[in-house]
């Protein structure tokens, strides 16, 4: 148990994913205008972790891992290099599936999220997330753990941006750095507080 | 031929992928600590973003439009597999140090940006023209970061040592901020800056104005 919340901890503030492994970039700059839309923005991305790495995990473990068609009599098949093609097309039929069960079953929150999910199937911190899995060879509950602990990691730091960002437009910037330059240096400021948590150990 | 040389040259730094249409950040930021990694991923991302553009123009009268995103994925995906058998094949130490990033060119928003927008609507040749170009634009803003980043934080560049650190004997003491992951954010924000300032019509509108202070000396006191 104390194992799991360590994780948890670690890619939530230690490891996060966009201020310390710049995933997820674009629609983290391109959201971040307004609170409201970064919550929801940040709900989604957190759902869609939680269920696609655990999923990911299942079809690494059961299908592509060396080795691991063996039940079906294929001891020496080795198809992890179809990993990449396999894990984008899990997680565009997530999305999918996930935005038709929302606009059937919970049509408010699907009005809230709707416009946002397209968006997360090019998000590179939800690929990010199932290629860490990978690389790191976390078992079926880690991999929950993890993608759940990165995906609060990720929605955390985009309200945090958005609320910079709405205080900030009432600030005076000289004309070039306007907009997307001074964005970069806000979220530059606030990498730099998050490496602070970079030397806690748990 | 004059439109396949603007396909190639105005994204570079007219319309740069990254300081202007804010595509393919997540990469720029993390693998630019060291230049001959930035190298081999520009090359790749160069040569992804123009064959996956030929390729989804080749077949663009065909592709249903309900489920263009997928069938430009699964081409984007397998290219991308391909550039990693390579790289683990002949260039193991540096697939190592790219880890997840090879990967992550499937996401990358370059790629998929020009194949939705421009290859759907273009001839193969000039998509072709267009990913190339467009991976230029992205090349040129990683390597710069890149240079800095390697120069001023560790005196070398490809490995070899230019400005002779202190550790070593030499007079140059390494800025250690430049190797840690915000000082790209700054770089991108300096280089974005200076870009605009030489291009002025890149200037973004300001969203609120600061109105001229109407009240007298004497009322304020």
């Amino acid at each position: 148990m104390e194992h799991y919340l360590s994780l948890f901890v670690r890619s939530v503030f230690i490891e996060n994913m966009a201020l310390s492994f710049f995933l997820g970039m674009c629609t983290f700059l391109a959201i971040s205008k307004k609170i409201q839309a970064a919550i929801g923005l940040g709900i989604a991305v957190i759902v869609v972790m939680a269920i696609t790495v655990p999923v990911n995990h299942m079809i690494y473990d059961g299908l592509l891992r060396d080795g691991a068609l063996a039940w079906a009599g294929l001891p020496d098949m080795d198809l992890s290099f179809l990993g990449l093609l396999s894990y984008i097309g899990v997680i565009a039929a997530i999305v999918q599936i996930m935005e038709m069960v929302l606009d059937k079953y919970v049509p408010a929150l699907y009005s809230a999220l709707g416009v946002f999910l397209p968006l997360i199937t090019v998000n590179c911190a939800i690929m990010g997330g199932s290629l860490f899995m990978v690389e790191r060879d976390y078992n079926l509950g880690e991999s929950l753990v993890f993608g759940a602990g990165a995906g609060t990691g990720w929605a955390l730091a985009i309200v945090a941006l958005a609320g910079i960002r709405e205080k900030l437009k009432y600030s005076d910037v000289p004309e070039g750095l306007r907009g997307l330059g001074i964005t970069f240096i806000t979220v530059g400021l606030m990498s730099l507080g998050f490496m602070s948590f970079g030397g806690i150990d748990l | 031929m004059s439109e396949l040389k603007t396909a190639l040259t105005s994204p570079v730094f007219k319309n740069n992928p990254i300081a202007l249409q804010i595509l393919g950040i997540c990469s720029a930021l993390a693998v630019t600590s060291s230049l001959q990694v930035t190298l081999v991923m520009c090359i790749s991302v160069t040569l992804v973003t123009a064959f996956s553009s030929m390729a989804v123009s080749s077949i663009r009268n065909h592709i249903p439009s309900s489920i263009r995103i997928i069938v430009q994925m699964v081409i984007i995906a397998s290219l991308v597999i391909v550039v990693d058998q390579v790289l683990k094949a002949y260039a193991f130490a540096i697939s190592k140090q790219l880890s997840v990033f090879v990967g992550l060119i499937i996401t990358n928003c370059i790629v998929m940006g020009r194949a939705e927008g421009f290859a759907m609507k273009n001839p193969p040749l000039a998509s072709f023209v267009d990913g190339i170009g467009n991976g230029l634009g992205y090349s040129v803003v990683l390597i710069s970061v890149a240079v800095v980043r390697e120069l001023f934080g560790s005196g070398k560049l490809f490995g070899f040592e230019i400005l002779p650190v202190v550790t070593n004997g030499g007079w140059y003491v390494p800025n250690g901020l430049l190797l840690l992951p915000p000082s790209a954010f700054f770089l991108i924000g300096f280089f974005i800056w200076a870009l605009r300032s030489w291009k002025k019509e890149q200037v973004e509108k300001e969203e609120f104005k600061i109105a001229k202070n109407t009240r007298s000396v004497k009322e304020a006191f």
